[in-house]
């Protein structure tokens, strides 16, 4: 393959782009139907109660109403993973948050609607409410969910290698407690389901079900709307239309887009429902809370021997992606340095709060803050410098770590360097004036999960390609385009393949009815799976275009290069090794046909010589070679998939299946920052990112992605917070959740670094979340670098640095190796309370290693 | 409630409607002139994603009254291209990664018309403080700046084609 291509590694602009700068894309608040319906929903406004009755009578004889549902019309559970089918689309006999959805009215209008929600009378029997994971885990009444003794959603112990004897070996150990406050994705499109039914030509009865939804997942939506409304997956489509952002908040199926068809079968008419900015913040599914107690043993020399983790996260009402958040954070301590020994605890715990789910990093990007914030004290503790330590920690790829994640290519070394040039850091960490720092951080993630949420050896990924005599190129995709860009990468790997220009390619993309599946975009898996599964496809129709046009040039198809709109053939050099690969029959029996000789040199020799005497044409246009092709096969089709392969799924033990992939892509990252001793304000100047993408189809997008996962990183450093009071939410607003606006944002520059995976799609890996978690330690440790304070508890607010600085000033030194840094939070802020669990703790199976006298320490 | 005609000029038309006096002026344009360009992101006049112009001014439709604009000319994104073709600014977001998802876009782009025709070659700092009413959650605005100094570049040289 040429090293130099015609589309990929170009900056371009989205091929959606101009819908969007001139508002004539269509998200799915903008579209309607005749006769729609709008759709408001009733929310509990208790944390926790039973429903003794709910009366709807009244609401419904409001003129403008035409239907009024609740639980019982739709009563069967759902949730995003198959072990977590806990959610109903409205409560049946419980509400577990302020928020939770109880009952919808669909009205002619939006008013008469909400009016409507005023005229039903629910009858509630409060219960006791859990707000804090401590308190929650140590109830074993009145239960969140009656199947989850002590409201434990899920835990997770695993040993790898031997922690106890690298510690008892270790020169110097460092312990602290970090703890992350909980955000959430805001995205700026509210979530926004229409359903429509058709009625059956044959019945006469409600039909098929068609469903327009903000979702990054049409086809887990598919699934979800079969079960609850119980019909064939076959009898539902759900489109995709242009999707405001999602980071996560869009990755699993939300109860309104049940509750829309719900509401729409009842109505027998379309209903569109969309979410206010409060009811997105209940929605939620955001970053849970999280408790990180963290001990790392080193060397002398700075080498990591073990790292040990118990990790506590908020997960709210519902499971959500909560089994998969609580094992990412445990399994992506791995893949990132070499770590021979690792010992993980993991507790999912239920609250009455919105549940939290993935977003953005998911389930690393706290354990990354509290990792990277403590080798920086390790760091400082050894005198040695805190990029040099991570520089002697790196992997060796291509390895398999000890938790059984395999590693090819790792950009990580590169990445370091160039953030270390670009930043001056040599030059100026240390010796800037007080109260300015630097500070550095390394993070990693995903190249999408190996194992789908739901096990099977399905492809994760089909793309069907069809051309046609016109010479248009037509992609049929799965992959759900949110902003990331997705439609324009499949429409460059087509078309770098196939040699044509980008406008000849049109990309038809997430509906069920035309696509062929693809799981959804979710742990940035849709470069990777979907550009792969593009590639196939396209190599594929690729190959019946080069059958025929061989045959019109007279020469072998493998020697026709595919550029720039035309096919061109070779020099006739190609041929002699290919005959020699595998494959190389193919070749030959091919060959065989055109010339009726037989194969090797001479066939060379006759092909060349009969090229000259005919005089054929040595190129033509790709659409001449489209209408060839389908003289000679009918019309053109190719269809390619992508399925991790086996190597990279994992190994065995009980929760292996999350934290494997096929390729993890690589971040290291400096931060610059101010810090005003006398109010307590952290300003960030400069953010330096080196990405490892494996290589940029478009940099512009992966630039673009890059500065995206920093500048929400930042947010979440500095002033992103979910703020609860009793269960209630007291920032449901962007300008009190302070999502930073231009003003507030720094620079950042990105700088891609590009490591060729073996297995990508040219070599390409993931963009959009790997940057994201190295900002907050990289801050963190800015403001170490600053100050001298070690902040450990995020987001790092004017209170937070204030508190830091005097206790800096009053107490004694930090003891690191007993962890108590008087800046360490040891309460929740609300509802009190030790953060650690020390009372008798949920049962667990008696082999579980966290009971085995032989890890004394382990979480109980 | 009762609704009552106004006559209100968008993008260079005037539309005679039946809107009831409460309307706001984003869902009179989203829903009675199908302008959907103009976006709803929040509930209390914190993102910008409804900004249009006012008779030249920016202001977010989701807190004003329709009736409040009769006889006042109305911008929305849909006004903005020229002739038919993208206008610099639209063009260069594309270009430049100034929009990724596009949700927050149409109001960027009615905020930064407003400020190249007030002020043709702001610095960084006023192209920062210019946007800061409007929220964006992909972009981290980063890659807008660059846009916006393309579009002006853009725009010089047209004009010097021009001449
Ligand atoms: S919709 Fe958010 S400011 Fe108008
Ligand atoms: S581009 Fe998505 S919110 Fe701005």
């Amino acid at each position: 393959m040429t090293n130099d291509y015609s589309i990929i590694g170009k900056s371009i602009a989205m091929i959606d782009a101009a819908g969007k700068t001139t508002g004539s894309g269509k998200y799915t608040d903008d579209l309607s139907l005749p006769g729609m319906l709008y759709g408001k929903i009733l929310h509990s406004p208790h944390p926790h109660a039973r429903i003794k009755s709910i009366d709807t009578s009244r609401a419904e004889r409001l003129d403008g109403v035409v239907a009024v549902i609740t639980g019982k019309d739709a009563p069967n559970p759902f949730g995003i993973l198959p072990v977590g089918h806990d959610e109903h689309a409205l409560a049946l006999e419980k509400v577990r948050y302020v928020g939770d959805n109880v009952a919808c009215v669909a009205a002619v209008s939006e008013a008469i609607a909400e009016k409507a929600l005023e005229m039903i009378a629910v009858d509630y029997e409060l219960l006791p409410a859990y707000f804090d994971p401590e308190e929650s885990m140590k109830t074993e009444t009145n239960l969140i969910h009656d199947n989850k003794p002590n409201n434990l959603e899920k835990d997770y112990h695993h040993v790898f290698g031997d922690p106890e004897k690298a510690f008892a070996e270790a020169d110097y150990i460092a312990e602290g407690r970090f703890l992350a406050n909980e955000v959430s994705h805001a995205a700026m499109e509210p979530h926004c389901t229409l359903a429509s039914f058709e009625l059956d030509p044959h019945t006469g009865t409600l039909g098929r079900l068609t469903v327009w939804s903000s979702t990054q997942v049409p086809y887990y939506l598919q699934h979800k709307l079969a079960l609850v409304l119980e019909m064939p997956m076959s009898q539902i489509r759900v489109i995709k239309p242009l999707v405001g952002g999602g980071f996560g908040g869009k990755s699993e199926v939300i109860p309104i887009e049940i509750i829309a068809g719900i509401a729409a079968r009842a109505a027998q008419k379309p209903v569109k429902i969309t979410y206010t900015r409060e009811e997105v913040f209940w929605a939620h599914r955001g970053r849970p809370r999280t408790i990180v107690d963290l001990k790392t043993a080193v060397k002398n020399d700075g080498i990591i021997t073990a790292v040990k983790a118990r990790v506590v996260q908020d997960g709210g009402a519902y499971c959500s992606y909560g089994v998969v958040t609580i094992l990412y954070s445990g399994a992506l301590l791995g893949a990132l340095y070499d770590i021979p020994n690792i010992q993980y605890d993991g507790y999912r715990v239920l609250t009455n709060k919105p549940a939290c789910g993935a977003m953005r990093g998911h389930g690393t990007v706290n354990v990354r803050f509290a990792f990277e914030s403590q080798l920086d004290e390790i760091a400082a503790k050894l005198k040695m410098d805190p990029a040099e330590i991570r520089r002697r920690n790196l992997l060796k790829p291509p390895c398999i770590t000890i938790n059984g994640l395999r590693v090819q290519s790792y950009g990580l070394p590169e990445c370091i360097d160039q953030i270390v040039t670009r930043s001056r850091w040599n030059e100026r960490k240390g010796k800037l004036p007080r109260g300015r720092g630097l500070g550095i951080a390394c993070s990693h993630y995903v190249s999408g999960a190996a194992n789908s949420i739901i096990r099977s050896d399905m492809p994760h990924s089909t793309v069907n390609i069809k051309i046609d005599r016109d010479g248009g190129v037509v992609i049929y995709t799965g992959a759900s385009d949110i902003g990331q860009g997705s439609d324009t990468m499949v429409a460059q790997v087509a078309a770098e393949t196939l040699g044509c220009t980008l406008s000849r390619v049109k990309v038809v993309a997430a509906d069920t009815d035309l696509t062929p599946i693809d799981i959804g975009s979710y742990s940035s898996r849709v470069t990777f799976m979907n550009g792969n599964a593009t590639l196939r496809a396209a190599q594929e129709v690729k190959k019946q275009i080069a059958a025929a046009a061989a045959k019109k040039m007279n020469c072998v198809p493998e020697e026709i290069l595919f550029r720039n709109d035309r096919l061109t053939c070779g020099d006739g050099s190609l041929t002699r090794p290919s005959l020699t690969r595998p494959g190389g029959a193919e070749i030959r029996s091919e060959s065989a046909t055109v010339s009726g000789r037989v194969e090797g040199q001479i066939l060379r020799g006759s092909l060349q010589q009969k090229r000259k005497e005919e005089g054929p044409k040595d190129s033509m246009t790709f659409e001449e070679a489209v209408v060839a092709a389908i003289d000679f096969h009918g019309a053109l089709s190719g269809t390619g998939s992508y399925a991790p392969p086996p190597e990279a799924r994992g190994g065995k033990h009980k929760g292996a299946g999350v934290g494997p992939s096929p390729a993890y892509s690589y971040s290291a990252q400096v931060a610059e920052v101010s810090v005003d001793e006398d109010t307590g304000q952290v300003t960030v100047h400069k953010v330096w990112a080196a990405h490892d993408c494996g290589r940029a189809l478009n940099p512009v997008s992966v630039e673009g992605q890059v500065i995206g996962s920093v500048w929400m990183g930042m947010g979440q450093a500095l002033t992103e917070e979910m703020i609860w009071k009793d269960g209630l939410l007291m920032n449901p607003g962007l300008l009190e959740y302070r999502s930073p606006s231009s003003v507030e944002s720094p620079e950042v520059e990105a700088i891609i670094v590009e490591s060729i995976d073996p297995e990508g799609p040219f070599g390409a890996k993931e963009a959009s979340e790997g940057s994201l978690a190295a900002t907050i330690p990289a801050i963190a440790n800015a403001i170490y670098d600053a100050v001298g304070i070690r902040l450990r508890e995020s987001p790092f607010t004017p209170e937070r640095v204030l508190a830091a600085l005097r206790a800096k000033r009053s107490a004694k030194p930090l003891n690191l190796t007993e962890g108590v840094d008087p800046t360490a939070p040891t309460k929740f802020r609300e509802h009190g309370g030790e953060l650690c669990f020390k009372g008798k703790g949920p049962k667990r199976h008696e082999f579980d290693p966290a009971r085995q006298p032989a890890h004394p320490g382990g979480a109980d | 409630m009762k609704k009552e005609l106004i006559e209100l000029r968008v993008n260079g038309l005037t539309h005679e409607l039946a809107i009831e006096p409460s309307a706001l002026l984003l869902d009179v344009l989203r829903r009675d002139l199908d302008l959907t360009g103009s976006k709803r992101g929040c509930d209390d006049s914190s993102c910008g994603a409804c900004t249009v112009l006012v008779d030249g001014t920016p202001m977010l439709a989701c807190t004003l009254l329709a009736f409040s604009c009769e006889g006042q000319e109305i911008t929305t994104v849909e006004g903005i291209s020229e002739h038919g073709s993208l206008a610099a600014i639209q063009k260069a977001y594309g270009d430049w990664g100034g929009a990724q998802c596009g949700y927050c876009t149409p109001g960027f782009m009615i905020t930064v018309k407003h400020l190249l025709t007030v002020n043709p070659d702001p610095t960084e700092e006023e192209i920062r403080s210019a946007l800061s009413g409007n929220l964006c959650r992909c972009t981290g605005y980063t890659q807008m700046y660059a846009a916006i100094k393309a579009a002006i570049e853009a725009e010089k040289k047209g004009m010097a084609t021009l001449k």
